[in-house]
């Protein structure tokens, strides 16, 4: 079974965000999203000041034999991404929510993160797409 | 077969197909042939097209093909097999694609070669549209073509970016030089890439390291359209300018590929590795396996359309696997220096032939400067009847530039490569003398 | 399997094939220093020998329709007959230059035309034009015909093409190149398109229809007359995807049931080479409505019975040109002496012999206990089996009985597509395999999952009896090796030594 921090916030895409105490939201992707894409090969980044809608798709993760698109969770402004991945993808499958984070976003509206999942809704939702038919 | 089935007829598999679909008569449909009579009519067919001397080029050469390279590419591993995705019963095909991408990247002295596209006309279009999507710093959806670009690339660059909202412009050549002025030019303005073709259309050599340097200054990604044969003598678009050409394409028939009325080619697309992720079809990397023995695989395949879908690079699947394995043998038989004394022969061919056409009265060449194994010459008259007669004593002597531009329809793109002879030469001068007698007169 | 070393291993410096050379020329005359190149270009330096050698053996590191069964799902791997090639290579056709006038070249010509003219027959359709030179630019060729349409009667609302949910990654990646948006519509549990969803989908947006039929899924499309009514009252126009069209050649045409422009794969249907991943040719047929947006060029006939070449100047309207010349010429060629060679009868007895071998081996897995996916639909070419069972019970997936096949001498079927079923091998035997291949394989199949059940670790292995193992795919993307180097190390293959001399 996958981790599910109790502190932070998702998406039905498999992203989890957080906000920091600058008021930024840190971005990645779920544990549960890392095991079912296996090993990543590649990821692609957003670039730093360009502005993003929420359920924008904003950088890619890549593994052998899928390539996903990475939404923002919120509307704002990328303030930093995490270069480290470039050369260093497999960080997103053995962190996925410290070291392998993706990108940082300045909120136009730092109460929407409110209306994303919480850890609770986050793995009942993972838990019903794991059930056997 | 049927019983196990469980069915009475073989009709009765096809029971799921509506009935009012079914029953075309399909009689425009021949009988069958048995292989004796097709093979009649195939040897009928091509012994009517068989044609003589050969002076034509203008983006399909007519090379010495190795008789081993043909021998071993329709052998049924090659000629038979499929797609390499089972990578471990596919070996042969992926370390012969490795060692392709390996030679095209030494002859373009680019990173990274693809494992081939459809041809050089598509591989460009190809070119332009990665170009787009790899230079993101650029504002504008905006490409020039050198006029001096072969016009049939231009047009099948633009049906197949028709829809992407990529706006083309041409780079305006001299007419009397038949190549693009770098001099003059001041600046490219808001571009993303700069497309130049080396040797150009009419066989003259393009100012490629200033012209380079003026498509980066401007910000553009420069494309650079090479005859990979030419690149055995010539400097390769990896090191043209300060910074080199950022993606090298072209058509690969010349190594190795017969002319066969246009097709089956190749087509080749190299670049640096930092936009290798924007490469449109198949690449090959090399790996280990479980017991840590070198092996081949297709690699980055999450480009690819069976894996993005709507957000692939392109929707190419295929590349040109069994032209790519002739042209592999064709140049590891070469070597570098062999493809170099082709290069040489071609091009001293080229020179010799033209001296030999403009002793004659009236014929003389159009552009000065520096070529490679073509060139224009001017006729003394309307280039179309000079041909039809030409051919009519079996002899191909040009293309005819008047079909893409009335304006140059005395002028005659020749090409004569290493298979061509001095008594060839000789002959196509006298045949080329007694048809502009025969014109002169009247006759 | 002897040296795997790379060709440029193999070299010695100055070592040449010496009767591939033109003789020793000196530097041209005219080509000032600037434009030359100063370094070798880093080509091999072997022998003629040990380029046949080398290639020879590269060529025994294969799998091939030649030398082993290939049901490999969607992509019919029958038989290419030999004379296909051979008389496609007859120096009269070999020789000739593309820009050869068209009186050198009536006979291939003439070949040409009477191709576009039987493939018009056999899928019911107006015009054929052979230019596309893979089922993808086939695809793209169509797909920009139905755009230019719709432009022509300024009706330029028409921005999205529906593809099912089954399709082809190419139907939605063509969509796109052509400046489309995409709808995917779902497939209902019989494996048929779901008629509902696709009445809600269209409407005055829609420019098109995407569909495979027998699709993807192994099945015939039953209703779709119905989905053609639907797809042209909302002033859509219909795309036939025919990779699966050797399924139902002469038995059913793709224009009778109501599309309106077509692609054909000739390197499945026509049995054209795969040549390990081409040249494919993707010649596409439409009707009467979008003849004036055809690719150019196109073989037309005169009165005099003479060919020539159909330009821009006779179809202004044209979509263009997709490649320099004539498309893949050469496998056209090789096509048209395949449609020959079958005629009339022949053309519908490869349906029903690529049904009754479908349908034969699927009976028989099942059978055997294989759970078939659509198990009250009549397969077309090809089925699905799904390892679903296997892989919770046992832990047998799809790839380990798509490794472990290779052991036993068959090529794996396609796994993991349709990406809808899950652990699936798509199965096409197609029709020029004997029963006894067929009862081969099924046999291969039971013992493999017997294996699994017995030690399955040893499954999760294969193969084994491969040149090499399982390759490791992460590192291949991670640290791209994407082409040797003068200078690079030679293959690291610790296991040469220990190989050889065993």
């Amino acid at each position: 079974m996958s981790e599910v921090p109790s502190d932070l916030r998702y998406t039905a895409t498999h992203e989890w965000a957080r906000l920091e105490e600058d008021g930024t939201v840190t971005v990645g992707i779920t544990d549960h999203a890392q095991e079912s894409l296996g090993d990543l090969v590649f990821v692609e980044t957003p670039a730093v000041d360009s502005i993003v809608q929420a359920g924008e798709g904003c950088a890619v993760v890549e593994s052998v034999k899928a390539a996903s698109d990475i939404y923002a969770p919120v509307d704002g402004v990328i303030v930093d991404s995490n270069s480290r991945l470039t050369e260093e993808p497999e960080l997103v499958n053995g962190d996925p929510y410290g070291e392998g984070w993706i990108m940082r976003i300045r909120p136009e509206d730092p109460d929407s993160l409110e209306e994303l999942m919480d850890g609770d809704d986050y793995e009942h939702m993972i838990t019903e797409e794991e059930e056997p038919d | 077969m049927l019983d196990t089935i469980g069915v009475a007829d073989i009709n009765a598999l096809f029971d799921e197909i509506p009935d009012a679909l079914r029953g075309a008569s399909l009689d425009r449909l021949p009988d069958g042939l048995p292989e004796q009579a097709i093979s009649r009519l195939m040897r009928e067919r091509a012994a009517a097209d068989e044609t003589g001397l050969c002076f034509l080029g203008a983006g399909a050469y007519r090379h010495h093909i190795p008789a081993a390279v043909w021998e071993l590419t329709t052998r049924g591993e090659y000629y038979s097999a499929y797609t390499p995705y089972q990578a471990e019963a596919s070996q042969g095909t992926l370390q012969l694609l490795y060692e392709y991408q390996s030679m095209m990247a030494g002859l373009t002295a680019m990173e990274v070669s693809n494992a081939s596209l459809y041809d050089g006309a598509s591989a460009l279009a190809e070119a332009v549209l990665m170009a787009v999507r790899a230079n993101r710093k650029a504002r504008e959806r905006r490409v020039l073509l050198a006029d001096t670009l072969h016009p049939v690339y231009r047009q099948v660059v633009e049906a197949i970016v028709a829809n992407q909202g990529i706006e083309l412009e041409a780079i305006p050549a001299a007419e009397a030089d038949g190549a693009l002025d770098a001099d003059s030019a001041d600046g490219f303005g808001d571009v993303a890439a700069v497309v130049v073709q080396q040797p150009n259309f009419f066989g003259r050599l393009e100012s490629v390291d200033a012209l380079t340097d003026l498509a980066h200054a401007a910000g553009a990604l420069l494309i650079a359209v090479v005859n990979p044969v030419s690149l055995a003598l010539l400097k390769p678009p990896g090191m043209w300018g300060a910074r080199g050409a950022d993606i090298a394409c072209g058509e690969g028939q010349p190594l190795g590929i017969p002319l066969s009325s246009g097709g089956p080619y190749f087509g080749f697309l190299c670049t640096r590795k930092a936009h290798v992720r924007q490469v449109p079809g198949r690449i090959i990397g090399r790996t280990v396996d479980l017991e840590g023995r070198s092996g081949y695989t297709l690699t980055l395949q999450a480009r690819e359309q069976h894996i993005r879908r709507s957000k692939a690079t392109s929707n190419i699947c295929t590349n040109q696997g069994l032209m790519v394995t002739a042209a592999t043998i064709h140049m590891a038989m070469l070597g570098g220096e062999g493809l170099r004394q082709v290069a040489l022969a071609c091009h001293h061919n080229t020179a010799r032939l033209t001296a030999a056409l403009t002793e004659l009265p009236g014929v003389e060449t159009v552009h000065e400067g520096p070529f490679f194994h073509e060139r224009v010459i001017r006729m003394p008259g309307p280039a179309g009847p000079i041909l039809d007669r030409l051919a009519d004593r079996g002899l191909l002597g040009g293309y005819d530039l008047g079909g893409h531009s009335p304006q140059h329809r005395d002028q005659v793109l020749v090409c004569a490569t290493e298979v061509i002879t001095a008594e060839d030469i000789r002959h196509y001068a006298a045949t080329l003398g007694a048809v502009l007698e025969e014109l002169h007169h009247g006759q | 399997m002897g040296n795997d070393a790379l060709i440029f291993e193999q070299g010695s410096p100055g070592r040449r094939a010496t009767a591939q050379a033109p003789g020793h020329l000196p530097a041209p005359d005219g080509i000032p220093a600037a434009f030359l190149r100063q370094e070798a270009p880093g080509l091999p330096e072997v022998s003629e020998l040990q380029v046949v050698r080398h290639y020879t053996r590269l060529s025994q590191r294969n799998f091939s329709i030649d030398t082993h069964f290939y049901p490999l799902g969607s992509c019919t791997m029958k038989y290419n007959p030999r004379a296909s090639n051979s008389l496609a290579l007859l120096p009269g056709f070999l020789d000739r230059h593309p820009w050869a006038p068209t009186r050198c070249g009536q006979g291939f010509m003439a070949c040409l035309w009477e191709l576009q003219d039987m493939l018009a027959e056999v899928t019911g359709l107006a015009g054929v034009s052979l230019t596309p030179m893979a089922g993808a630019q086939g695809e793209f060729a169509g797909v920009a015909m139905i755009r230019a349409y719709h432009r022509a009667r300024n009706d330029d609302a028409r921005t999205e093409i529906l593809v099912p949910d089954a399709a082809h990654g190419t139907n939605p990646a063509t969509a796109v190149m052509c400046g489309f948006r995409v709808r995917e519509i779902p497939t209902d549990s019989d494996g048929d398109v779901d008629m509902q969803a696709l009445r809600e989908a269209v409407g005055p947006a829609t420019a098109g229809i995407m569909l495979t039929n027998p699709s993807t899924l192994g099945v015939f499309e039953r209703r779709i007359s119905e989905m053609a009514d639907v797809v042209h009252q909302a002033g859509g126009l219909l795309y036939y995807d025919g990779a699966n069209l050797n399924a139902i050649l002469g038995k059913v045409r793709p224009g009778d049931m109501g599309f309106d422009v077509i692609h054909i794969n000739l390197h499945k249907t026509f049995s054209t080479p795969h040549g390990g991943g081409g040249p494919g040719a993707g010649a596409i047929g439409v009707g009467e409505r979008l003849l004036p947006f055809m690719p150019l060029p196109v073989v037309g006939r005169d009165e005099s019975g003479e060919y020539h070449w159909v330009t821009e100047a006779d179809r202004p309207r044209s979509i263009g040109r997709l490649s320099a010349f004539m498309g893949n010429a050469g496998v056209l060629l090789r096509a048209y002496v395949y449609a020959r060679m079958l005629g009339r009868e022949g053309m519908s007895r490869v349906a029903e012999f690529a049904t009754l071998n479908a349908n034969y081996l699927m009976t028989r897995l099942r059978q055997e206990g294989f759970q078939v996916w659509f198990r009250n639909r009549r397969a077309s070419h090809e089925f699905i089996i799904s390892f679903r069972r296997e892989a919770r019970e046992h832990g047998i997936t799809a790839m380990d009985v798509a490794k472990r096949l290779l052991d036993y001498g068959y090529h794996a079927p396609t796994a993991y597509f349709p990406l809808l079923v899950p652990e699936c091998l798509l199965i096409e035997p197609t029709e020029t395999e004997t029963r006894e291949e067929l009862d081969g394989f099924v046999a291969a199949m039971v013992a493999i999952r017997q294996e699994g059940i017995d030690d399955i670790d040893r499954l999760k292995g294969a193969p084994y009896a491969m040149p090499v193992r399982r390759l490791d795919e992460v590192r291949a993307a991670r640290e791209l090796d994407l082409a040797w180097r003068p200078g690079d190390n030679r293959t690291t293959d610790t296991s040469t030594a220990t190989r050889r001399a065993k």
